[in-house]
């Protein structure tokens, strides 16, 4: 029951989020530096998620080189600067973690 | 008369945003299978996945919270990182304003609904060609009712599939890097990147702080980082 209701809440602020501007643009002014600040948004949220992921396994903090999520992120990461193909990036990434997963096994 | 100022009708209008969002299914398509297993994967029920497909109906937040109420998170922060990560629409919406201005408000609420990153993309796109403006939002609407439709459909696929997909799949990988995919090619100018490697590098020395307030910090920290690099505008 309460989950229903943080769906519900959540997608009523999704949804405000994109309704805001579109009512309001007009009717109040707001200052440059937030609307050029809108701009950074995705980038910064998003990053902020990916690198504590890559650096995370079974719920710990691993920058070792014995951690494979790192080098298939790096991988990723390349291909998505060289492609912008984001079905290509996925794939990379996960056959790439399979295989460090496997090698770092071996070593 | 000049062909471009001829004006568009309703209908073609909405079939052309059909066909111009059709190509970008292709990605949507996987990420909906994705959120689908994961969600059946974090113990949430039938109903519940498939109503946050339609009620938050954004890919990425859908899938954090996922793994938040799969992990126990408490229901505040579950809230609050769905918001701040949806931020982004705030964007959106204040791009397409100008646009939508005319309309009634029924049309604008409708918009705004199905303002996803993809719908986004496609539409702002046409928005910036030539052509009579008047029907445009037909346009904006055959884009955005095509993504949804897409999004409803891959998000059941999911939910049946994920149930009998294997445990010991790293499927919780597949969410860094369908970002890394959607932020690498986004990342064009020095204040851009100034400010998503900011903000990863601060999301990692904050990632011992309870209730993920790290991620809020490092992207506050991010965004100012990006501001400040881009300086004042001149």
């Amino acid at each position: 029951m309460t989950l229903w209701l943080v769906i519900l809440i959540a997608g009523l602020l999704t949804f405000g989020t994109r309704l805001s501007f579109i009512l309001l643009l007009h009717r109040i002014k707001f200052p440059g530096w937030f609307l050029r600040g809108l701009r950074f948004v995705p980038m910064a949220v998003l990053s902020a998620i990916i690198l504590p992921q890559l650096a995370t396994r079974n719920a710990t903090l691993d920058l070792s080189f014995h951690n494979p999520q790192l080098f298939a992120g790096a991988l990723a990461i390349l291909v998505a600067w060289r492609t912008k193909n984001v079905l290509l990036t996925i794939l990379a990434g996960m056959v790439a973690l399979l295989l460090f997963q496997a090698v770092l096994g071996i070593l | 008369m000049n062909k471009s100022m001829t004006p568009t009708s309703r209908g073609r209008e909405f079939w052309l945003g059909v066909r111009d969002e059709a190509p970008i299914l292709l990605g949507v398509a996987p990420f909906g299978l994705i959120f689908g297993a994961l969600a059946i994967a974090a113990n949430i029920s039938v109903p519940v996945a498939q109503a946050m497909s339609s009620i938050i109906f954004a890919g990425a937040s859908q899938i954090i919270a996922a793994q938040m109420i799969g992990a126990g998170t408490s229901v505040l922060v579950i809230i609050l990182v769905v918001f701040v990560v949806n931020l982004r629409h705030a964007l959106y919406s204040a791009s397409v304003a100008p646009h939508v201005r005319h309309l009634s408000r029924s049309w604008k609420i409708l918009l705004a609904y199905l303002l996803t990153d993809e719908a986004y993309a496609v539409t702002i796109r046409h928005y910036n060609q030539e052509g009579d403006p008047v029907n445009k939002h037909w346009y904006f609407l055959g884009a955005g009712l095509t993504l949804w439709a897409t999004w409803q459909i891959s998000t059941a696929l999911g939910i049946f599939i994920g149930a009998q997909l294997p445990q010991s799949w790293p499927l919780d990988f597949v969410l860094p890097l369908t970002f890394i995919a959607v932020v690498v090619p986004a990342l064009k100018d020095k204040a851009g990147v100034a400010a998503a490697v900011t903000a990863a590098l601060v999301g990692l020395l904050t990632l011992g702080l309870p209730l993920k307030t790290g991620l809020l910090i490092a992207a506050f920290i991010g965004i100012l980082t990006g501001l400040l690099v881009e300086g004042r505008p001149k």
